[in-house]
């Protein structure tokens, strides 16, 4: 087993553990790099049919590619596909910087979806190296009611037995690529062909290396064309995967307070 | 982090993960700062950045910052949980679990050890070895990290002496091999200065070993245990449409389809039909450690998740009491008779705290007795479960010697398992497996003590009632199986229709015998606490009952029981308004020889209630507990 076998059979280990352990659980798909191979290992754990809803967090403010692929996808690999409008940006806190404010629509929208269809736990699929907050997280994440992060709290996790049990009413977050690095999420789309929304892809000299809504994401310079372009190209890259993320940079601390607000 | 993920672009090259411990004030965070900056495995601009956020503070730069991503880290001054940082050498990439070592956070030190393959113990030159030095030694030895190197940090507040450097390693050094931990390297550094990270330092001429990343580099990885026995805990089954999928993680060895294999603990023979896979046109005959797979099975027999796929030439170890090495991490100390889960891979037990047989001292390294194992203590302790657990001896890193215990929904502890517990003395001897139906002996075993029917005799108001409940409030805390018959769950209902002439009373006592002993045959401790005040009845009881009978006379002074008289009832009976009332108007005639006296006058409830449980103890329970009394 090399170590792309060894991320898959424990992220294989893990969506099987929250789908014994959540009653009503669905996943986040973002319909972005990471979360179509999230997608790709349920179907590899669950041997073809996801057997729980697949939640698109819709601001109405993807690009058309990303609709396109959106269509495309639910279809030819059968999901049980939820799509509904996030709330309006009128019902954010606004005191957040404005990119913040746009990106907390879909902590709303979350939030609406888990009071609407009652979930008990989301899986998403946030990885440890894209952002420092993002390290502390566990991979079975309890939280209050709320949606809230509670980071000095963490439960201990180790020995591949994860925090399963849960007080009734608890919330929970499974993060089966907390481990996953980003060339690991590349090298895997291109070892398992796995397909990826085309603005990943350099045009005219700029490509998407984090796929968000238009106008609050940007792309990077880059001639990576190909799947091993990005893959040499992220070797030599020193710039971190988010910084065309506007709402990470906003204020020093606001994509910790997203965070512990529930945004994933 | 974008540079931690350019800094692995090898395929196929699984970081090394290791985890950096020691005392809070010892320096780790600042070592893996070191660590990252002189591996060159810095996003760049994130020195700059972190200079002209300390400026902005208004404090000096340290070179933990790099770590102290989270605004509240900074402000408290310590690094609050496991953060995961990639680094390469180049011999391989590493990631680095940075342990905080905080006191309080033991959990979280044991959440990152438990993953890595190399440990660096980081111990402050100045100060020497301290308390969490230890205990974290311990933990580690205790987890099965068996890769050690210890790096003698702050050397510079030392004026880089030899002497204070070989004074602390041998301390260490010491201390490790009374664990059973060999240090594979002591290495001089300091942190601050970069001196031995990975530039051999030349303020340090008389230290000709390793620098501390070469010496990580001669650790190997730890292989996939493909060859030990197999092991294949059930996680899951799926039914699709006709067709039944086991699936699981397979912990160690090797399996093929086919293969004659046995199911622990039921014992139960199978077959793997075919293995099964999405999007993958070559369906594999076989599977190994590690892989997560799914198969049917060539016969449809019950099967269920916690149960553990093996070959019968080298099968789990099966028994319902495993002595456990227990490290607590709940705020609730962990105390005997308390009732917990057991998680092992894919199983959960509902366990009883049979025995706590100490609490280690990691300081001292002395055994001290307890009843009671505290937040961060590290304790050798009994586990008794009513279903039989399959488990591994912790040698070799098994996986299913392995374990965490949860309670109220949380992990409050971990453990390795070392191996079955002496069993029940009277339920050891007659263990034979019994297909479709339960022996005597197997609940024994299940239950941790034989079942039993304890007969209070005594007059109204000796305090049958209130002892019996305070007993069984006891035992039943215990973990053990237990149940009291009272005149007020009898009379109301089975014996409804008698009253108190002494042949009445007789059948009221044969009712309640019979009763009893279909109680005990179902593996229960029955407390009866009726007058029952002719000896004929308690020795027909007796007769009913069988051997597991023991007759208690409550014995307290008519006068006593009179001035008491909780009921009210010797007022009546002396009034006449009660005929035949024990000890006024009917006789009672005391045993002649009881297996326990109790002089409820004389004790109070808590010391009659110990008499009693001790009695218990002494007739019904298991070979350990006896031993345990009689030592």
């Amino acid at each position: 087993m090399d170590d792309l076998d060894l991320l898959e059979t424990e992220s294989i280990y893990i969506l099987r553990e929250a789908y014994r352990a959540i009653d009503r659980i669905a996943m986040l798909w973002s319909l972005g790099k990471d979360s179509n191979v999230m997608i790709w290992l349920a179907k590899k754990a669950f041997l073809g049919r996801i057997p729980f809803p697949v939640v698109h967090l819709d601001t109405g403010a993807e690009f058309p590619e990303t609709y396109a692929f959106r269509e495309r996808y639910a279809r030819e690999w059968g999901l049980d596909l939820i799509a509904d409008d996030c709330p309006p940006i009128e019902e954010v806190d606004a005191d957040l910087p404005p990119a913040s404010r746009f990106a907390a629509r879909k902590t709303h929208g979350v939030k609406q979806a888990i009071e609407r269809y009652r979930f008990d736990g989301i899986i998403a699929g946030i990885r440890r190296d894209e952002q420092a907050t993002r390290a502390k997280e566990r991979v079975f994440s309890p939280r209050a009611e709320g949606g809230e992060w509670n980071f000095r709290e963490q439960p201990p996790e180790f020995w591949d037995q994860y925090n399963v049990e849960f007080p009734p009413g608890t919330h929970v977050r499974i993060h089966p690529l907390l481990h996953w690095t980003e060339v690991d999420i590349w090298r895997y789309i291109k070892r398992e062909r796995i397909p990826v929304v085309p603005l990943y892809f350099a045009k005219d000299g700029k490509r998407f290396r984090s796929l968000g809504e238009e106008g609050i994401t940007f792309p990077i310079d880059s001639d990576a064309a190909t799947i091993d372009e990005i893959i040499e190209e992220l070797t030599d890259i020193r710039e971190p995967e988010r910084a065309g993320r506007a709402m990470d940079h906003e204020s020093e601390d606001a994509f910790e307070r997203l965070r512990a607000g529930g945004y994933m | 982090m974008t540079k931690t993920a350019a800094s692995r672009p090898e395929a196929g090259q699984a970081p090394f993960p290791i985890v950096i411990v020691g005392h809070v004030d010892h320096g780790k965070s600042t070592l893996v700062g070191r660590m990252l900056h002189d591996t060159d495995s810095l996003p760049d601009g994130k020195i700059e950045e972190l200079r002209a956020i300390s400026e902005r503070r208004n404090m000096p730069f340290e070179w933990s910052f790099v770590l102290d991503s989270l605004q509240v880290e900074r402000d408290q001054g310590i690094t609050l949980d496991t953060t995961r940082i990639w680094f390469k050498t180049p011999k391989r990439p590493y990631v680095i679990i940075d342990a905080p070592g905080h006191k309080q956070f033991l959990k979280n030190m044991v959440t990152g050890a438990a993953s890595a393959s190399a440990a660096v113990l980081v111990v402050d030159a100045a100060q020497g070895v301290s308390e969490q030095t230890r205990r974290h030694a311990y933990i580690l030895g205790l987890i099965g990290v068996r890769n050690i190197v210890a790096t003698l940090n702050k050397m510079d507040l030392v004026d880089y002496d030899a002497a204070r450097f070989e004074d602390v390693r041998r301390e260490l050094a010491d201390y490790l091999s009374g664990i059973g931990v060999t240090l594979d390297a002591a290495i001089p550094v300091s942190a601050r200065e970069g001196d031995n990270i990975v530039v051999p330092s030349d303020r340090m001429p008389w230290y000709d070993g390793p620098t501390l990343v070469r010496a990580l580099d001669e650790f190997e990885a730890r292989p996939m245990p493909l060859d030990a026995p197999l092991r294949l805990p059930i996680q899951d089954i799926y039914r699709t449409d006709d067709q039944r999928f086991v699936v699981g993680r397979i912990a160690s060895g090797r399996v093929r389809a086919k293969d004659d294999l046995v199911v622990y603990p039921t014992g139960q023979r199978v077959r793997i039909d075919e293995f099964k896979a999405w999007n993958s046109d070559n369906p594999s005959v076989g599977a190994a450690a590690g892989q997560s797979i799914a198969f049917t099975l060539d016969e449809d027999v019950f099967i269920e998740r916690g149960q553990v796929i093996a070959r019968a030439d080298s099968p789990p170890q099966t028994g319902h009491r495993v002595a456990a090495r227990v490290f607590w991490l709940g705020e609730e100390p962990l105390r005997l008779g308390d009732r917990l889960a057991l998680r092992v891979a894919t199983a959960r037990y509902v366990v009883t705290v049979a025995e706590i047989r100490h609490v280690v001292d990691v300081e001292a390294l002395d055994r001290r007795q307890a009843d009671s194992v505290a937040l961060n203590d590290i304790a050798e302790v009994v586990l008794r479960s009513r279903a039989k657990i399959a488990f591994d001896s912790f040698e070799d890193d098994p996986r299913l010697g392995r374990a965490v215990l949860v309670r109220d929904h949380r992990i409050v502890g971990g453990c390795v398992l070392t191996g079955a517990a002496a069993a029940a003395g009277a339920a050891e001897r007659d263990l034979t497996e019994v297909v479709h139906s339960v022996s005597g002996s197997e609940r024994a075993e299940a239950n941790g003590h034989r079942g039993g029917v304890v007969w209070l005799t005594g007059l109204s108001g000796a305090g049958k009632s209130t002892l019996a409940m305070a007993a069984q409030r006891r035992l039943f805390d215990r973990g053990d199986q237990v149940y009291v018959l009272d005149g007020d769950n009898v009379r109301l209902g089975l014996n409804k229709d008698l009253g108190f002439s002494a042949e009445a009373r007789a059948e009221n006592i044969r009712r309640v015998a019979e009763v009893a002993r279909l109680f005990a045959d179902a593996g229960m401790i029955v407390l009866t606490a009726f007058i029952s005040p002719y000896r004929a009845d308690r020795e027909a009881a007796r007769a009913i009952v069988g051997a597991n009978f023991l007759e208690v006379h409550l014995d307290a002074d008519l006068a006593v029981c009179e001035s008491r008289d909780p009921k009210g009832l010797y007022r009546k009976a002396r009034a006449g308004e009660i005929a035949d009332f024990t000890g006024i108007s009917a006789p009672y005639e005391a045993p002649d020889s009881p297996e326990l006296t109790v002089d409820t006058g004389a004790g109070g409830l808590d010391q009659s209630a110990d008499l009693l449980v001790e009695a218990i103890d002494r007739a019904f329970a298991a070979g350990a507990r006896q031993r345990r009394k009689a030592g």
